[in-house]
């Protein structure tokens, strides 16, 4: 006990010099608090991707002939209100316009519009997936580039998956627009491309919504 | 009866590692960060599976919000010499008989985010300092067939700056006329190949599970 009392005694004379090495470090540690704070809520951490489209040129003379594309192979699909989609296979020419075939009606969930491409685009997307496999498991060493090279020309080469001419109608969201041509991607659909509504594919939409149908005056484009 | 002292313990705490720790996250945040552009209208981008990064330079940003107003920027190109704003400007200027002085033309340069004023109105957005008062007459840049501006600025936008890649920024609400309108603009102009800003949301699919 002798020795403790002793040592307090020797230690309250150096208490001066023992105080001296303490900094105050509270106000560093806000100002610092603050910095992160602020940094944290500026930085833009991922930065935007980008998704990129080709568009087709614009039909400047209008006696020109639209590129003949294969019925059997064409899907169309109509982006519809409230984030539905509306298909039907084929091409239906104006000439029909009593006698439209039925839409068909799905969504952009998983089970939908996904599983009604990837049935059609099975041929295309097991190749591309078995390359994909392959370079993963390391069975075959190319690089990255050739490796979307190869896919490239997978879908260049690609004869039996369907031409999916994408048409949006006006109550359609910008957001539908991207999903769609995200789905194409994740599906491998190797052709398709956005183009105008026509307006029997206007008056299918309306049948099948229930909308009431807006007097439009068929006009052929 | 005796107290029971409690030992005095010094309220002291040693807040060293606290501080280092704050000063490594300090200077990694600083290190990173690309600050986040102001936008004047908010945009919530769709979602897809791209994950090619938008460039930095030589970029044209087309902004469609959600109440169908459009907005357009442009960078000032890869050298602080090109200058390409400021010139993209004084052609705009020349178009709609509008002289700008040195001091508007910097003044737009160095404004940081996307713009939508119809460009009668362009002297006035740029002798206000107050964002208020700026949002209030950012009405969108007219795109109407009888007065398409929006056309002329990607017009001169091309001339001054022929390496530009146009993207898109949308919302994902905007109504699909407005973004037929503005890609037949764009097509109109020739330009064909354009990108559309999306954040990323990866997807893997099993086949397998899909066709049981």
């Amino acid at each position: 006990m002798a020795e403790i009392i002793q040592e307090e005694k020797a230690g309250g004379k150096k208490k001066a010099k023992k105080l001296a090495p303490h900094i105050d470090m509270t106000p560093m540690v806000d100002l610092m608090c603050l910095l992160i704070t602020f940094f944290m809520l500026t930085t833009a951490f991922n930065k935007p991707k980008i998704m990129e489209i080709v568009l087709p040129e614009k039909q400047t003379d209008p006696n020109a002939e639209p590129p003949k594309i294969p019925g059997s192979r064409t899907l169309n699909i109509i982006l519809g209100p409230d984030n539905k989609i509306y298909w039907y296979p084929g091409v239906v020419k104006p000439e029909d316009y009593n006698n439209l075939p039925p839409l068909q009606e799905t969504d952009f969930s998983a089970t939908g519009i996904r599983k009604m491409l990837l049935e059609r685009n099975r041929a295309l997307f097991k190749k591309i997936d078995v390359l994909n496999n392959l370079v993963l498991t390391g069975k075959l060493v190319i690089s990255q580039d050739s490796v979307k090279g190869s896919i490239k020309q997978l879908k260049k080469d690609d004869d039996t998956g369907p031409i999916v001419l994408i048409k949006a109608f006006k109550k359609a969201n910008y957001g539908n627009v991207v999903d769609i041509f995200d789905e194409m991607n994740i599906c491998g659909v190797a052709h398709y491309m956005l183009v105008d509504i026509t307006w029997f594919e206007e008056k299918m939409v309306e049948t099948a919504t229930g909308i009431a149908p807006t007097p439009t005056t068929p006009t052929k484009k | 009866m005796p107290k029971i002292k409690l030992p005095t313990k010094s309220p002291h705490i040693d807040m060293t590692p606290m501080v280092d720790l704050f000063c490594v996250v300090l200077i990694f945040l600083m290190l990173t960060a690309t600050m986040r552009q102001t936008e004047p209208a908010p945009v919530d981008t769709p979602f897809s599976i791209s994950e090619k990064p938008t460039p930095n330079f030589n970029v044209m940003t087309l902004l469609l919000s959600k109440n169908d107003k459009v907005y357009l920027n442009f960078d000032n190109g890869p050298d602080t010499t090109l200058r390409f704003r400021p010139r993209i400007l004084a052609e705009m200027g020349k178009r709609y008989n509008i002289e700008f002085t040195e001091a508007e033309l910097k003044e737009f340069e160095k404004y940081p985010s996307s713009m939508g004023v119809p460009i009668l109105k362009m002297k006035e957005f740029l002798a206000i300092k107050d964002v208020k008062q700026r949002a209030a007459i950012e009405t969108g840049i007219p795109i109407d067939s009888t007065d398409n501006q929006l056309a002329d600025w990607i017009l001169y936008t091309r001339q001054i700056n022929p390496n530009v890649q146009a993207c898109i920024k949308g919302d994902s609400k905007t109504s699909y006329p407005l973004v037929k309108r503005v890609l037949d603009i764009m097509q109109e102009k020739n330009v064909k190949q354009f990108n559309l800003i999306t954040s990323l949301d990866a997807v893997k699919i099993n086949l397998a599970e899909i066709q049981k």
